[in-house]
């Protein structure tokens, strides 16, 4: 039984309910104004596992982390609500944060986890809104720390972690040193729900605010967006009676 | 009284009415999987499991649930985040700064975000935002569009009427502005913040509080964690109570908590049932070529007929892209049971006068919400030991100006104002322990809301005649237009919009337009459109009294009209997978919370409850 810091990422992404999402009129990206931002669902997961942690007093505090504007303090109010201690507010807005991708967030993580002294990174897989499933895998390189991704089981022994894995081709159990970095998958744990009371507790939580450039991080990108389109609209088929019907229409479209 | 029993009584009325209908009683006791699967052999599968139809406490899959809930203080408590209950709770944080006192606001509000439940036309009349924030358009408010034309027509189906309207009708916009009303509403909630209110998104009101003495304590917020069978999940987790020495209600057109306090306090006894309508919106991104900033366009006629209530409204914004709003209003004292506001809508918008500002557009948003049409008639006792009701709740709108925000925003102000006295006097003078204060329906009564409602109290009234529309617009051109309303009669309306309907034998079937997927589309798509969606695994939010009467009644007289005025496709009736019969599925995800069924349903066997805080439509500035 150790005690640990525990920093726990999380990310607030679009949480673009409306399945009409709309690509801006310049072809710059997709309309997100107004479009409700929530929590990335992974990164629930991943709080969620964290305050388990903590309430089987395997792990000391949880930190909430998350890097974008204003808005994003709403996403940790929601964690320190499901039982964070408290929160890490990484400023980061405007064009700054509309290119901000994998590598710079894992910068980011890597050196907040050396001026937190953490000891263990959760995070969810992937955020729904770019599926990129490429910041826990980039932050445990970055720190030279051992990674478990897609993890539907944790469990501490003493300063080894043992973990299983879902991979395509089934489960597979690993143990890891710590200090590490977990990236959490669906099947992890079912997140509590963030109650009145534990939000109205959370207001008076600590949510702490710091600049990209305080840890000594540089958010530019090195990435260009060239255009954002809407995937082609969807033809319809054809049916056809026979075998040597198909095989005519293929060779009609040159696709033999 | 124990369910049981309930059950047997009034299925025995049915069978009586309507011959051999065999339904399962439930007993309490055998609530468990073995007699689920008996049931599901029979003609009524149960389809309610929610617990204000089926009390936990008499339910073993509850037992030795904790049940205990977390409560917590405030001065006040506002149930709604709309512009009524946004208003209050800015004015009694004014007043509070104004006098230096301390005052604790709690305002809850069912939808993920403020403003995502919103949905108006809308052509807002600034009076009342200017009283409250006089220097709205200092602080950004997203009033962005003044009239700047105004047109209205009565449509036939290859035509059109105009019809001039001259200064002093209620339709003329000079003034006012076009407006995204949930833009609005989400600013109106930035302010409040500012002000200090505390606004908790997210957590719905599920039921009201009383203390002792019979005067309303506050409310408990929505529990979390119950399946969609009714039991308990290992995430289970009670609502909050949250008290208050007075509580707001401004849940909008037709409340559910409203329902239950009309009851508790016979809130109704001396007014008319109030009526309804129920409008559809769409946001459309048009052609530039064919956007005319400020425009604003409104129609009655085709394709409704002339004993038909309703029109649309079609509305240009200036937001810096060619956007328009636009959506079709139905009175729901319609007749006929096959008739589908969903699908009058769309084909209104073929129409030649319409169809070609339309053209090469796309459709970016979709949504329904029911709206009050009873005018003054209609207005309930406004207050109770320990609450008020404010906004459309009790329903305040204009119906001929087709506003209602202005008064809804006025009479939350009049609201605090009448509150805000009373909460900080030295003395807490009440005879109950819940505040009454009555001083808020007498400083309504005289203001200019009255004022103005009054004027128009015969309007709408008035289409119950042989000529229905145009004996309507006839009486207004004589005695609104020319006497200002001054008439000293009142006419009445036709009692409740459930009753009107005309069993289905007696009706013709309308024959829709299929939907050209470029100007009018289909209803599945549209719900998408609307963002909507709900907890799966929880109980339905729209509970039956009695799961028997849809097929019996509402099928077998009416031919099923839920399937028809739902603007979200929750209501289908499906073949058993017995074979012989039909049974009522409920999609109860699809919901966009406009509460048209509980308010059109033939039998008042629905009942619209509150689902888990954060679900419903995810409306983006409607």
């Amino acid at each position: 039984l150790s005690c640990k810091v525990l920093s726990s990422v999380v990310t607030p992404c679009y949480c673009f309910v409306s399945p009409q999402i709309r690509v801006k009129p310049d072809n710059t990206g997709v309309v997100t104004d107004g479009v409700k931002h929530s929590m990335n669902p992974f990164c629930e997961i991943a709080v969620e596992e964290a305050v388990k942690l903590k309430e089987k007093k395997l792990i000391k505090e949880v930190v909430a982390v998350s890097c974008g504007p204003q808005q994003s303090q709403e996403t940790i109010r929601t964690a320190l609500a499901m039982g964070a201690d408290r929160g890490i507010h990484v400023d980061v807005s405007g064009k700054d944060y509309e290119n901000l991708g994998p590598l710079q967030v894992s910068k980011i993580l890597a050196a907040l986890a050396k001026q937190e002294d953490a000891q263990l990174i959760l995070l969810g897989k992937q955020a729904i809104d770019d599926d990129c499933n490429q910041t826990g895998q980039m932050t445990a390189a970055l720190l030279d720390w051992p990674q478990g991704t897609f993890a539907s089981e944790v469990s501490l022994e003493g300063d080894k972690i043992n973990l299983v894995r879902e991979i395509d081709g089934g489960l597979e159990h690993i143990k890891i040193n710590t200090p590490a970095v977990i990236t959490a998958d669906l099947r992890l744990n079912t997140p509590r729900y963030a109650t009145l009371p534990n939000i109205m507790k959370a207001k008076k939580k600590k949510i702490v605010t710091v600049k990209p450039a305080d840890l000594g991080v540089d958010v530019t990108s090195r990435l260009e967006v060239l255009k954002v389109e809407e995937p082609p609209q969807r033809q319809a088929g054809m049916k056809v009676e026979t075998v040597e019907d198909l095989v005519v229409k293929l060779k009609e479209a040159g696709r033999v | 009284m124990f369910p049981a029993s309930r059950y047997s009584c009034q299925a025995h009325r049915c069978a009586r009415l309507l011959q051999k209908i065999k339904t399962e009683h439930a007993t309490p006791q055998l609530y468990t999987a073995l007699h689920r699967r008996a049931c599901s052999t029979v003609s009524t599968p149960r389809i309610t499991t929610h617990y204000t139809i089926h009390p936990r406490d008499k339910d073993p899959r509850w037992e030795g649930v904790e049940m205990e809930r977390f409560a917590d203080e405030a001065d006040v408590v506002i149930v709604g985040g709309g512009p009524a209950g946004l208003a209050a709770a800015i004015r009694l944080k004014q007043l509070a700064n104004k006098h230096e006192k301390e005052l604790r606001v709690c305002l809850v509000e069912k939808a993920p975000q403020i403003g995502a439940h919103t949905l108006s036309g809308a052509c807002l009349e600034p009076s009342a935002l200017t009283e409250l924030i006089p220097d709205w358009k200092e602080r950004g408010a997203p009033l962005n569009t003044p009239v700047t034309e105004d047109v209205f027509s009565i449509l036939t189906e290859k035509y059109r009427i105009p019809v001039p309207i001259l200064p002093g009708l209620p339709m003329q916009n000079h003034g006012n502005y076009i407006v995204r009303m949930g833009n609005l509403v989400r600013w109106l909630g930035e302010q409040a913040e500012e002000l200090g209110v505390e606004l908790y998104p997210g957590y719905a009101a599920a039921e009201v509080l009383f203390h002792e003495d019979g005067s309303v304590k506050g409310i408990a917020t929505n529990d979390v964690g119950i399946a969609k069978d009714g039991s308990p999940k290992d995430i289970f987790e009670r609502g909050m109570e949250l008290h208050a020495k007075v509580t707001l209600f401004g849940e909008g057109c037709h409340g559910h908590l409203a329902k239950q306090l009309y009851n508790k306090f016979n809130l109704r006894e001396n007014c008319e049932p109030q009526t309804y309508a129920i409008g559809l919106k769409e946001l459309w991104m048009i052609d530039e070529k064919k956007w005319r900033p400020g425009r604003v366009e409104h129609s009655v006629g085709w394709p409704l007929d002339r004993n038909t209530y309703g029109g649309s409204f079609l509305y240009h914004l200036n937001e810096g892209e060619p956007l328009v709003a636009l959506g079709f209003v139905v009175g729901l004292d319609y007749t006929n049971p096959y008739l589908s506001p969903f699908r009058e809508f769309q084909r209104w918008k073929h129409h030649p006068f319409v169809a070609p500002t339309l053209e090469g557009g796309q459709r970016i948003a979709y949504g329904a919400r029911a709206l009050n049409e009873g005018g003054c008639q209609s207005i309930p006792k406004l207050t109770f030991p320990g609450g008020l009701l404010i906004g459309c709740s009790p329903g305040f709108m204009n119906v001929p100006k087709i506003k209602g925000t202005h008064t809804a925003m006025k009479s939350g102000m009049l609201a605090a104002e009448a509150i805000f006295p009373k909460l900080t006097a030295e003395t807490l003078d009440s005879e109950t322990a819940g505040l009454h204060v009555p001083e808020y329906a007498e400083n309504l009564k005289n203001s200019w809301v009255w004022k103005e409602l009054y004027a128009v109290r015969n309007i709408r009234p008035s289409f119950h005649n042989y000529f229905g529309l145009y004996g309507g617009m006839i009486y207004t051109g004589i005695f609104y237009w020319i006497f200002r309303g001054k008439e000293p009669w009142t006419l009445k309306h036709c009692g409740t919009d459930a009753n009107q309907l005309k069993p289905a034998k007696e009706c013709t079937p309308i024959e829709y337009p299929k939907p050209d997927g470029k100007i009018s589309f289909d209803l599945l798509s549209s719900v998408a459109l609307s963002g909507t969606n709900h907890e799966g695994d929880q109980p339905p939010h729209l509970t039956l009294k009695d799961d028997s009467i849809p097929v019996a009644r509402n099928l077998g007289i009416y031919d099923g009209p839920e399937q028809r005025f739902c603007p979200a496709g929750v209501y289908e009736y499906v073949p058993l997978d017995t074979g012989n019969g039909m049974r009522l599925q409920i999609n109860a995800q699809n919901c966009v919370h406009c509460k048209t069924c509980d308010i059109k349903d033939p039998s008042q066997n629905i009942n619209w409850v509150v689902p888990e805080g954060g679900g419903g439509p995810a409306y983006n500035g409607m």
